[in-house]
């Protein structure tokens, strides 16, 4: 079985030769096994979005090879391999819930029934099935994030890449869309690389927490969490204040330049 | 820099737009193009579309034979009309600044006075410029008798004050809640909060407000002068000079590129106004 | 050098900066420019819409108070004979003229709103076209901007003794070309803006959909220009009425309102004056609602939120 995601000697400059010139990654070994739920931690400028990016096709690498589903990205990007959510939930003001999600579906060609099928699906799968007929500027916050994860997975894709997607959501929200997430990778077995700030969504989500440094840009660390079946226990448990305090510890042994603290705000 | 390229920009949007007219010139019919009897393009002799040279040397040669030369003459008219709007842009923003303020205060007055602001310009209340016009000679401020131009400022008043009313209204209401919560923290007054607040915080809705008055007030001027058939201004020179178009095409235009400069001009008064503050406020 | 990460033209995670930057999601309001927009519907303003009918009762009070009230004041001024009737006829007398010239103002605003109708449409239409030619093409765009400035500032409704020698004074293409001169800035400055203006994140997805080119522009751009587009309709609207009134002044054709308004001032005729421009009033007021409703029906996302 090929790996969902596979990067080798990955790296990426910004402006190169210019006077703005800047090293985003340098040296990224990744390998993401099918299934796997995978996120990316560090501070700001350690190139984590970049990374993501990169995966999406949205960025070239400088150097390195990434494969994704055991093609070419950009082969992967066109084949619609991955399914993509951002901290900003992008939907389109002008088209119902419903539309949004069915969105992805269209530009594949997938005919009417199909669609409304499979939008209906979805929406069932975030349990925004009642919300179907409205406009995105009737919903919350967190509804909306959800809208964007269905549409993310409407295309059934075997990779779920996702930038942030619940920093802009209040704590609350924020931990009972992580249970949704957690509950709907089970069920349909997608592999999803997850970009972070949050130490401890990192720890409750990952099979694999990856810690990543600024200046340049790479992967220092690579902690492993087995934490189980995530129960409403599991916040509580000693294994997951053990990974939390693993991970602070890794993302403390990399030297932060004083002003990164700065920039992050 | 980025002035400078405008500024190319706009010399070549000239340039083009001759290059159009005279291309037209040369190719389009004496008599215009007719589709179904409906004339849809212009006459291209030279009584309709004089040569661009030929008006240019129509501004040096005298408007009568004998008199003034003609530029000078546009000149003077731009001048006399430009006092109609420069005092009725005037009155104008100032009406219009206290009533946005006005409004602003009393949530009140924003609710039975705005529906009629933006009704006023939603109707042509500009086709009251020939009523107005009737105030001349019979009005007077005091021992001083109405003078036709102040019917004519008049108009403009009322064009330019709309858009610094709901621009400023807007910009008033700018601030966010945050901003007033802290001016309250420090017991700042209504006062100190329009001032300290508000104000500083409407400028980036003052002045493209302030340019649409500009704009207006011109209209309205133009406008008033020949409905009210106000003498010396540039608007009844139009009108004028287009009596004589069969006899002397190029003349019209003279007049014409009068109003665009006049246009321009007030434009640019605003335009050098927002520099100066802009670059005050960045030092 | 503090600056060096914005300088980088980086974002904050060392990703490549959104294009634009400062896009606020949802909100078309936060440019100064479109917000000072001054024919947004008053309801657009910071107050909230009321429930009920005792909401609208207190929305409709206020205004219909100043209307009622600002009439009877004006009847009783005039009447008590503080102000000449030449200067303000009573509500009364113009009223009275308007049913005298109920059929004269019927024929008169049909064929000025005919010519406002015409100018509108060729003119929003020319505007639409020339703003997605200017976003499609760069040099294009940026050339246009402080040139629809410069012309924005320009009275072309002085163009109208012009048009009318170009053509003849029997037509009413002149006065059709004035009003679709007139709207076509409105209209093509804000659609170009609403074209420019693309959500970072949008241009992402379709990125990682791998759509671009026309699909970009039919699922993205052009949706997201429709409520700016709108906004140039609606300014617009007003505008062609008054354009169409407006341009009679300076000869042609002599068989809208506006002729009438300048001949019944001309013999002193002041309350008629007064009626046609009532008509001219009501005529700008249906060509407005007009667009508002074409806009709540075209952009329904707009309407609840």
């Amino acid at each position: 079985m090929t790996a969902a995601v596979e990067l080798t000697g990955v790296g990426k400059v910004f402006n190169p030769g210019r006077a703005g010139q800047v090293v985003a990654l340098t040296g990224v070994d990744l390998t993401v096994e099918s299934g796997q739920f995978v996120s990316l931690i560090g501070p700001s400028g350690c190139g984590k979005s970049t990374l993501l990016r990169l995966v999406a096709d949205l960025v070239p690498p400088t150097e390195g090879t990434v494969t994704v589903a055991g093609k070419p990205a950009r082969r992967a990007r066109l084949d619609q391999e991955y399914g993509i959510a951002f901290q900003q939930a992008g939907l389109f003001d002008w088209r119902t819930v419903r539309r949004n999600v069915e969105l992805p579906l269209e530009l594949r060609g997938a005919s009417r029934t199909e669609r409304r099928e499979r939008a209906g699906e979805m929406l069932d799968l975030v349990g925004l099935a009642e919300f179907a007929g409205h406009y995105p500027a009737q919903l919350s916050g967190g509804m909306q994030q959800r809208v964007a994860i269905a549409r993310a997975l409407a295309v059934h894709p075997p990779l779920l890449l996702m930038d942030e997607p619940f920093g802009a959501l209040d704590e609350m929200t924020r931990e009972r869309l992580q249970d949704e997430l957690l509950r709907i990778c089970a069920r349909t077995g997608t592999s999803t690389i997850f970009v972070t700030h949050s130490i401890p969504e990192a720890v409750y989500l990952s099979d694999r927490v990856v810690v990543m440094s600024p200046r340049p840009g790479r992967i220092t660390d690579v902690i492993e969490i087995d934490l189980g079946d995530r129960t409403e226990a599991t916040r509580q448990s000693a294994g997951f204040f053990a990974g939390i305090t693993k991970v602070r510890k890794a993302l403390r042994g990399t030297p932060a330049p004083a002003s990164t603290e700065v920039a992050a705000s | 820099m980025r002035r400078a390229r405008a500024l190319a920009t706009g010399i070549g949007a000239v340039l083009v737009a001759v290059l159009l007219w005279e291309a037209y010139k040369a190719v389009g019919g004496d008599d215009g193009t007719s589709l179904f009897g409906v004339r849809l393009l212009p006459r291209a002799d030279d009584a309709a579309m004089p040569h661009v040279y030929d008006v240019l040397r129509r501004f040096g040669e005298p408007e009568l034979p004998g008199g003034d030369p003609i530029g000078l003459v546009v000149l003077k008219a731009c001048l006399f009309t430009l006092r109609g709007v420069a005092v009725g842009f005037g009155v104008g923003a100032l009406v219009g600044l206290l009533l946005a303020v006005l409004m602003q205060r009393f949530r009140v007055v924003e609710r039975g006075l705005l529906p009629y602001v933006i009704l006023s310009q939603t109707v042509p209340l500009i086709a009251l410029a020939p009523a107005i016009a009737g105030w001349g000679g019979r009005l007077s401020l005091g021992s001083y008798p109405w003078q036709p131009w102040m019917s004519v400022a008049t108009i403009a008043a009322y064009l330019a004050f709309f858009p610094v009313a709901v621009g400023m209204l807007r910009g008033l209401q700018s601030p966010p809640r945050v901003a007033e919560e802290l001016m309250r923290t420090y017991a700042a007054g209504w006062w100190h909060t329009l001032v300290k607040l508000r104000l500083p915080a409407s400028t980036p809705y003052l002045f493209p407000a302030l340019r649409l008055a500009g704009a207006a007030a011109v209209v309205g001027a133009v406008v008033g002068e020949i409905s009210t058939g106000t003498r010396g201004g540039i608007g009844r020179l139009v009108i004028e000079y287009s009596r004589e178009a069969t006899a002397d095409p190029a003349k019209v235009y003279t007049a014409m590129v009068g109003a665009a400069l006049l246009g321009l001009a007030v434009a640019a008064v605003v335009g050098i106004a927002e520099f100066a503050l802009n670059r005050r406020r960045a030092a | 050098m503090s600056g060096s990460r914005e300088a980088t033209g980086v974002s904050h995670d060392g990703g490549p900066a959104p294009s634009g930057g400062v896009w606020q999601a949802g909100s078309a309001t936060a440019d100064p420019v479109v917000a000072a927009d001054p024919t947004a519907p008053v309801t657009l303003g910071r107050r909230r819409r009321a429930r009920g009918l005792s909401g609208l009762l207190r929305a409709l009070l206020p205004p219909l108070a100043v209307g009622v009230g600002g009439l009877a004041l004006w009847e009783l001024v005039v009447k008590a004979g503080r102000v000449a009737p030449f200067i303000l006829p009573a509500p009364s007398a113009i009223g009275e003229q308007f049913w005298l010239s109920r059929e004269i103002i019927w024929q008169t605003g049909k064929a000025s709103g005919a010519n406002a109708l015409v100018g509108l449409v060729a003119g929003a239409l020319l505007g639409i076209l020339a703003a997605m030619a200017a976003s499609r093409f760069r040099l294009l765009g940026e050339a246009s901007i402080p040139v629809a400035a410069a012309l924005n500032a320009l009275p072309i409704i002085a163009l109208a003794p012009i048009l009318n020698n170009m053509f003849e004074s029997t037509s009413s293409i002149p006065r059709r070309m004035v009003v679709a001169i007139v709207v076509f800035f409105p209209v093509f400055v804000n659609t170009l803006r609403g074209l420019r203006q693309v959500d970072p994140t949008h241009r992402e997805l379709m990125d990682s959909y791998a759509a671009g080119g026309w699909t970009f522009t039919r699922l993205v751009r052009l949706p997201g220009a429709l409520p700016f587009v709108f906004t140039g309709l609606r300014q617009a609207s007003s505008l062609a009425v008054i354009a169409a009134v407006v341009a009679e002044y300076f000869g042609g054709l002599q068989d809208g309102l506006g002729s009438r308004i300048t001949s019944a001032a001309a013999n002193t005729a002041y309350p008629r004056a007064w009626a046609f421009v009532v008509g001219a009033c009501v005529l700008g007021l249906l060509f407005y609602a007009a667009a508002l409703g074409l806009e709540r029906l075209a952009t329904p996302w707009r309407r609840s939120g």
